[in-house]
């Protein structure tokens, strides 16, 4: 498809009409493109989360516009197709599942849609395979890990057949382990499924694995790139109170000190590789 | 602690019985509470006995599964043979101080008796060999046709699957306020009872709060993923009649016209 899967044209969002100094978002540009990895990053209160709920009609923006494959958000009739495009992951793993057994949850978007009994289940199983829960089918989700949670939930997004997965900070109620779990799952969806994913964080080193960086401070996109150009202003993120991986940081002191090395490196490997070139 | 507590008292077995398709199960058992108050001769009371073990035995319940809701209820029990002995008018037994038994009372407290405990037996039958989900989804479909008569037959059935999805996660959300509050030296089990029930703020409050949390998210997860009430939703998970369902609504039905029949004669 020509244009970006996703636009949003100076979208300004107050949650108070009553008070229009306390702005969510504001005059916030973006574009999303079929097939990318975007990371958004941001402190608390810096309207990521505000930012994710406009891309799919959960809120609507009080100014500006967010268009969705063409379709205008603030449009009553394209809500749900918005809805079905772009799914949503959310914070809270308990939170989002709605059914007593696995199967059945991740079936409840399909239902919702009134897709065909039969064609359901196909999907069912192909969702569960892709993220790789399967052979918990017909477990209850209580008794299944935060990591494993997050996957049914993203189950249940990829049964409805969406073009963009949403994680609003999907990740950050659970131990690293289950953070390795979602993030792997969506890296592969991203790149085998050439799924479009957007996932809010304000874990740097996750942002690393994306195509691209957004960085929100107060409503606002300040800064968005590559990771590398973006982890290379250091002192810019911490005054927005975030900070670049502790591998960046120190290949950026180790820089400072004259060795040839970029300070932008994301990984251990590239540090070693740099320091300690093979011959 | 909290967390031994079981929902529903499903006991998952491999059966005939349990195999059955829940809106038979339901149906059957309306029917056969129906046909418990119609009854009138003690010879009815034992056919239908007869027929409610053999339905244990098939389902393979141990019996003192049975027995144990029995015995919670045998208070109640002696209360109604007692009260029908001595509160119905008639040929006159014995009697205590002011008190006259009665033939028909007799007659009337051994009924209610054979009832209540049939009643119960019956019903904890069914939930016994019906899992919750299984029960919401049969509850759904047979109270589908009165949704023109104003019954929220979906809301039901999505309000019950929802509370059956947080019961497990409220009682361990429960459990972990409650050693929380211990660690600050809460004490939840002495005093009379006002102060223990008063010593349960501390718990309720905070639960109270969380799961009008967990509501607000959960209808925000929902709505995403295209939720919009029963209109135009299908079900992954159809219910069929099979052979052993028609077999089973068949004898129902077969004793329900028996019984009707019997009535009417003298």
């Amino acid at each position: 498809m020509d244009g970006p899967l996703i636009r949003l044209e100076q979208v300004t969002h107050r949650y108070d009409p009553g008070r229009p100094d306390q702005v969510a978002l504001d005059g916030v540009d973006l574009e999303v493109a079929a097939g990318e990895f975007v990371a958004v990053v941001g402190a608390n209160g810096s309207g990521k989360s505000t930012l994710a709920k406009h891309l799919n009609a959960l809120l609507l923006p009080t100014e500006g516009a967010v268009r969705v494959a063409g379709l205008d958000t603030r449009d009553p009739g394209a809500a749900w197709e918005v809805r079905r495009m772009v799914g949503m992951v959310f914070q809270n793993p308990d939170n989002q599942i709605v059914a007593t057994v696995v199967e059945e949850d991740v079936a409840f978007g399909p239902e919702n849609l009134g897709v065909e009994p039969s064609t359901i289940r196909a999907r069912v199983k192909e969702a569960l395979a892709m993220v790789r829960m399967s052979e918990f089918r017909a477990r209850a989700p209580h008794l299944l890990s935060g990591g494993q949670k997050q996957r049914v939930a993203i189950a249940g997004i990829l049964a409805m057949r969406p073009r963009c997965l949403v994680l609003d900070e999907a990740t950050s109620m659970l131990d690293p382990s289950g953070r390795d779990e979602v993030l792997n799952t969506i890296r592969r969806l991203n790149k085998d499924e050439g799924l479009t994913v957007v996932h809010i964080t304000h874990f740097m080193e996750e942002a690393g694995a994306a195509d691209r960086v957004v960085v929100m401070d107060r409503g606002r996109v300040v800064l968005q790139g590559s990771p590398r150009t973006v982890f290379t202003q250091a002192r810019r993120l911490e005054r927005m109170g975030l900070e670049v991986p502790p591998i960046t940081a120190l290949a950026g002191i180790l820089a400072a000190a004259g060795l040839p090395i970029s300070a932008a490196s994301l990984s251990v490997e590239e540090v070693v590789d740099a320091l300690c070139p093979s011959s | 602690m909290l967390r031994d507590i079981t929902i529903g008292q499903y006991l998952a077995r491999d059966t005939a019985v349990h195999r059955l398709d829940p809106r038979t199960k339901i149906m059957s058992t309306m029917l056969f509470m129906l046909l418990l108050f119609l009854v009138r001769q003690l010879a009815g009371y034992v056919f239908l006995g007869v027929f409610t073990a053999a339905i244990v035995v098939l389902a393979g319940i141990p019996p003192r599964m049975l027995l144990r809701s029995i015995r919670s209820l045998a208070f109640i029990l002696a209360l109604t043979f007692l009260l029908q002995l001595f509160m119905t008018r008639g040929e006159p037994l014995f009697r205590l101080g002011p008190l006259v038994a009665t033939r028909e009372g007799l007659n009337m407290g051994t009924f209610m008796i054979c009832r209540l405990t049939l009643l119960v037996v019956m019903t904890s039958l069914l939930t016994l060999t019906t899992s919750p989900i299984a029960l919401t989804d049969g509850l759904e479909h047979l109270l589908r046709p009165f949704r023109r008569l104003g019954v929220p037959a979906h809301e039901l059935a999505m309000m019950m699957t929802i509370a059956l999805r947080f019961i497990p996660t409220l009682l361990e959300e429960a459990d972990k306020i409650m050693k929380a509050q211990m660690a600050r030296g809460a004490d939840f089990r002495s005093g009379n009872l006002l102060r223990r029930a008063r010593s349960l703020i501390p718990l309720l409050v905070p639960l109270f709060v969380s799961a009008f949390r967990r509501a607000d998210e959960l209808a925000l997860a929902m709505e995403a993923r295209c939720y919009r009430g029963g209109e135009g939703r299908t079900r992954m998970k159809q219910l069929a009649f099979a052979a052993r369902d028609g077999i089973a609504l068949t004898t129902v039905a077969v004793m329900f016209l028996g019984v009707l029949f019997l009535r009417g004669r003298p």
